[in-house]
């Protein structure tokens, strides 16, 4: 049982803070990457809250999976994510969620992320492979996504490389980010919302 | 690095939580659906459906309530079905599709931006 995917400290005091009693309509963007990337700071350098945890679990009739298997055969998937939020406006909040990228993660994609608007994929310049099997199940479900080098240190390959060696198609956004920095963060968030208002704007071009 | 304990390690105690229910229906809620309590709570209530009333005086989000409370996300379902089959919560549900590969419009992506630059 590895739910310990968590990066939050839980030394912050337990405040809570209320939304706007206006506030109607909640929206999603996931953060996913591999442990220790920083998924859980991206969304604490932005979130209006202290980052909160929760989990979810998944009873089914399955095989290959780890985790508790019961006498009757199935097995039980636990996910542990983290999530924080922004209040866009008086109606819009905005929940982000530090999605871990493991395998069975994804069992609970859609039960979890359905709607979601789309994705950051977060990845360490130096564990680049990490972030496959995330690229890979986006593209699967087909959820839009960016892509976001959290750099640790001056880059040793440039984005075009990153890029070459990801296999990534040519219209997918890539940045550099510094996901301890909110100004960062929050440049991250617009260029995943840019990227969807174009696809969203040449689907109604389509219509 | 600890985290706060999800209460998973003790089955028993989520089967009584629930009374024994397992499933919640699945597209009642989203994880960001916000819940807004219609009533005070009231003497002999279980207490998670308490701690929920109150919670939910202001609009909270599925999400946080389970992290607030420190229960897996299916069983808070299970807790908010029962409360809003008796009408002490309403749910505003997000307008966004919950269909797959569904993008927004970009009126909603326009507003999404602008909360965005204005952090």
């Amino acid at each position: 049982m590895d739910s310990t995917t968590s990066e939050l400290a839980t030394s912050e005091p337990a405040v809570r803070t209320p939304l706007a009693s206006t506030a109607r309509d909640g929206l999603k963007i996931a953060i996913v990457g591999g442990f220790g990337v920083g998924k859980t700071t991206m969304v604490r350098s932005v979130s209006e809250i202290r980052p909160l945890n929760t989990e979810e679990t998944m009873t089914r009739a399955g095989v290959g999976i780890d985790d508790a298997r019961s006498a009757d055969g199935k097995t039980t998937t636990t996910v542990a994510f983290d999530f924080g939020r922004i209040s866009l406006n008086d109606e819009m909040v905005l929940y982000l969620f530090g999605a871990p990228g493991q395998e069975r993660f994804w069992f609970l994609w859609d039960r979890l992320f359905s709607g979601t608007l789309g994705a950051v994929v977060l990845v360490d310049p130096r564990r680049l492979e990490d972030s496959w099997y995330a690229i890979d199940r986006l593209e699967h479900h087909g959820t839009p996504f960016v892509l976001a080098r959290n750099n640790f240190g001056p880059p040793e390959y440039t984005l075009d490389e990153v890029r070459e060696a990801l296999s990534l198609p040519a219209q997918i956004p890539m940045v550099d980010c510094d996901a301890r920095s909110r100004e960062s963060s929050k440049a991250v968030l617009i260029a995943l919302v840019n990227h969807l208002y174009t696809l969203s704007a040449a689907r109604e071009r389509a219509l | 690095m600890i985290r706060r304990p999800v209460d998973s390690g003790d089955p028993d105690r989520l089967y009584t939580v629930t009374n024994g229910r397992t499933r919640a229906n699945e597209d009642a809620f989203d994880l960001v659906t916000l819940i807004v309590s219609e009533c005070e709570p009231s003497p002999g209530m279980q207490s998670e459906h308490v701690r929920i009333l109150r919670m939910c005086d202001r609009p909270t989000a599925v999400v946080e309530i389970a992290a607030e409370l420190g229960l897996p996300v299916g069983v808070v379902k299970i807790l908010l079905c029962d409360l809003l089959d008796t009408g002490r919560i309403t749910a505003r549900h997000p307008r966004t599709s919950p269909r797959r590969a569904q993008l927004p419009d970009t009126e909603i992506l326009k507003q999404v931006l602008v909360g965005l630059h204005n952090l």
